[in-house]
């Protein structure tokens, strides 16, 4: 439990990178018992991750709350898919084209939506958000198929795996240099880069330009007052955030090419606030507690229907079973949002400052009685 | 005769009928207090909001540093120039410690408005972050480093707020009534302090005061505004025997 507690302590930048590379590669093992250990889930586990860590630098370091960062993962999975259509089913190519697209179009949507801030700030990234879900959904057609998708074809093009060798019969499968992208070394791949996301991160939060960042989210007006131009600043940290969106983009479309409108949705965009609140805004390691518990629990309530909640009342008397029944079926299954509500309130009232606060306090309580331990033995001496 | 850190000539400035300021012609010198003082209404709020770029003077201009104009400029140039300042309520930031309080002006002061060094680590700015610990400890705040900004006194906040000025060695500290709202030990504290400052620093002041116990313990010199123009500019002692100083302030508090 100690151990666990110093993980959190301030640490070196090599001492927190190397904790949290081996907790993430070992999450087969330890996940197996609470029956998380399958690729699907854990490859959201890790993409989502990459996701809310990229939010958390706008959000978390600036105060800026976006509406609208589910764009970049949207556009992060068109253009990977694209790169597969038109180039190579290697995935290297795909994100780095992702993240530079989604970078491009962070820089335009930061450049107008910083012109204001607080409320107005979200505002303006809401209505882009709407614009661009739109536009995917029933205006470029052309480029995201609309309400069907982007999905691989037999007849694409793909320049550069055909120039090499003949296409072979059946849709080709997401590789990297050879190995198939699938199953666990999907999970292993996805999880290598986000532990260099996450190094990237931490360095931002350990730098100079990441105290900036924490000076604006403070107190705006006095920054300018000491001789920062706060605007250029704020555009780059959403450019980031913007790039960081669009790998986790490519990523979803790596472990499943497909690509479609909508994963632009406000939802889409509401989902990594919570995550990122829920586990601690600000903090490095909150959004990935966020983004486990809520993917975890999604997997849990979502899968959960009438039959098996039937089955679980089974032991009481009919009548008790029934009323049980008919009080939780609400919350479970297509109404599992009922219950992230509920979660996301009580965290709110007691612990505003996420799950993270709540180590905090857990750890605090731990060391004032370990300390009054100690006292009362030296007074025994 | 020292060279003037900061000149306005001939500046007017009037809000709709009302002339709020009326060819106001003033210099700063180098190494000098000068205070601004005047009853309510006397323009000191518009002049100050003038020579921080806030608003622009209808005629006349305002320069800084032997010719460079400040009019039009945004609060980051101006303080880019050498100007810092010193707000009414204490502008801090109050979620960082003390330490990153300082360090943050430290940083501006050496990177300039923008500056893109994503990956330097913190832990290898040991100058920026000596520098800071210093200029803690010359007023009297090292103990409390660690501590976040948000959870000291007013009193406190005031010195914090003094401390991350300095860290930029600027040319001019402006003050806006640096001891509005504060108890007397905390102001007595602020002019301590101050006089300290100015005694080991070569450093410029400007006060824009309403108390005259703060204008006469630290001015070196002293501009009596009154209805919108300077009425005299004088040594401290000469100001408190001056007649028409006396019929248009002094005269209200004596």
């Amino acid at each position: 439990m100690k151990r666990l507690m110093n993980i959190f302590k301030k640490q070196s930048d090599l001492t927190t990178i190397l904790v949290f590379a081996a907790g993430v590669l070992t999450m087969p093992i330890w996940l197996d018992p609470i029956g998380a250990n399958y690729p699907d889930l854990l490859q959201k586990f890790v993409i989502f991750g990459i996701f809310a860590v990229g939010y958390n630098i706008l959000f978390g370091l600036t105060g800026y709350l976006s509406f609208g960062h589910a764009v970049f993962l949207g556009v992060g999975s068109y253009t990977a898919v694209w790169s597969f259509k038109l180039f190579t089913m290697n995935v290297l190519p795909a994100m780095l084209f992702a993240t530079l697209i989604s970078g491009l179009i962070a820089a335009a949507i930061g450049f107008v939506s910083m012109r204001r801030s607080g409320i107005y700030f979200s505002i303006l990234t809401l209505a882009f958000a709407q614009m661009f879900y739109n536009l995917a959904y029933s205006v470029l057609i052309p480029i995201t198929n609309g309400e069907t998708g982007l999905q691989l074809r037999m007849h694409d093009i793909r320049i550069i795996d055909n120039y090499f060798s003949d296409p072979l019969p059946g849709l080709p499968s997401t590789e990297l240099f050879g190995m198939s992208m699938n199953g666990y070394s999907g999970f292993y791949f996805c999880a290598v880069v986000l532990i260099l996301a996450f190094y990237v991160a931490m360095k931002i939060f350990r730098s100079p330009f990441g105290m900036k960042l924490k000076a604006i989210k403070s107190n705006q007006h006095r920054m300018r007052y000491v001789g920062s131009d706060t605007r250029p600043y704020l555009i780059t940290a959403f450019i980031i955030s913007g790039m960081f969106a669009g790998l986790a983009g490519a990523l979803l479309a790596v472990t499943d090419p497909l690509a479609g409108a909508e994963r632009m949705q406000w939802t889409a965009s509401g989902e990594v606030i919570l995550m990122t609140i829920l586990g601690g805004v600000g903090t490095l390691f909150g959004p990935l507690i966020g983004v486990g518990v809520i993917k975890y629990l999604e997997n849990i309530f979502s899968a959960i229907n009438e039959a098996v909640l039937h089955n679980f009342f089974s032991f009481m008397p009919l009548w008790a079973e029934n009323l049980l029944v008919a009080i939780t079926v609400p919350f479970v299954g297509e109404g599992w949002h009922l219950t992230l509500g509920i979660l996301f309130m009580i965290i709110i009232i007691f612990l505003p400052g996420g799950l993270m606060e709540g180590f905090q306090k857990i750890k605090k309580r731990y060391l004032t009685i370990s300390m009054k331990d100690s006292e009362s033995t030296t007074k025994q001496e | 005769m020292s060279k003037p850190v900061l000149k306005i000539n001939n500046v007017n400035k009037s809000f709709g009928g009302l002339q709020a300021l009326r060819d106001i012609n003033l210099k700063i010198e180098k190494g000098k207090v000068h205070a601004i003082i005047g009853p309510n209404g006397a323009g000191k709020s518009t002049l100050l909001n003038v020579l921080v770029g806030l608003l622009e003077p209808d005629s006349g201009s305002v320069t800084f540093n032997g010719g460079i104009n400040v009019i039009g400029k945004s609060p980051h140039e101006i303080n880019q120039m050498g100007l810092a300042r010193v707000f009414q309520t204490p502008e801090i930031f109050p979620d960082l410690s003390l330490l990153e309080n300082v360090m943050i002006p430290a940083f501006s002061k050496r990177d300039g408005p923008f500056h893109f060094q994503l990956f330097r680590s913190l832990a290898s700015e040991t100058k920026i972050t000596q520098e800071a610990k210093e200029v803690l400890a010359s007023v009297g705040m090292k103990a409390k480093a660690d501590e976040t900004a948000g959870s000291l006194s007013r009193g406190d906040k005031r010195r914090l707020e003094i401390a991350m000025c300095l860290a930029q060695e600027p040319r001019l500290l402006l003050l806006d009534e640096p001891t509005a709202g504060m108890a007397r030990a905390d102001t007595n504290n602020t002019i301590d302090l101050l006089k300290q400052i100015d005694e080991d620093r070569d450093i410029t002041i400007a006060i824009i005061e309403h108390d005259m116990h703060v204008v006469f313990s630290l001015a070196d010199r002293i501009t009596v505004l009154s209805q919108g123009t300077p009425l005299v500019e004088d040594t401290p002692d000469k100001i408190k025997g001056h007649p028409k100083v006396q019929e248009a302030y002094l005269g209200e508090a004596a």
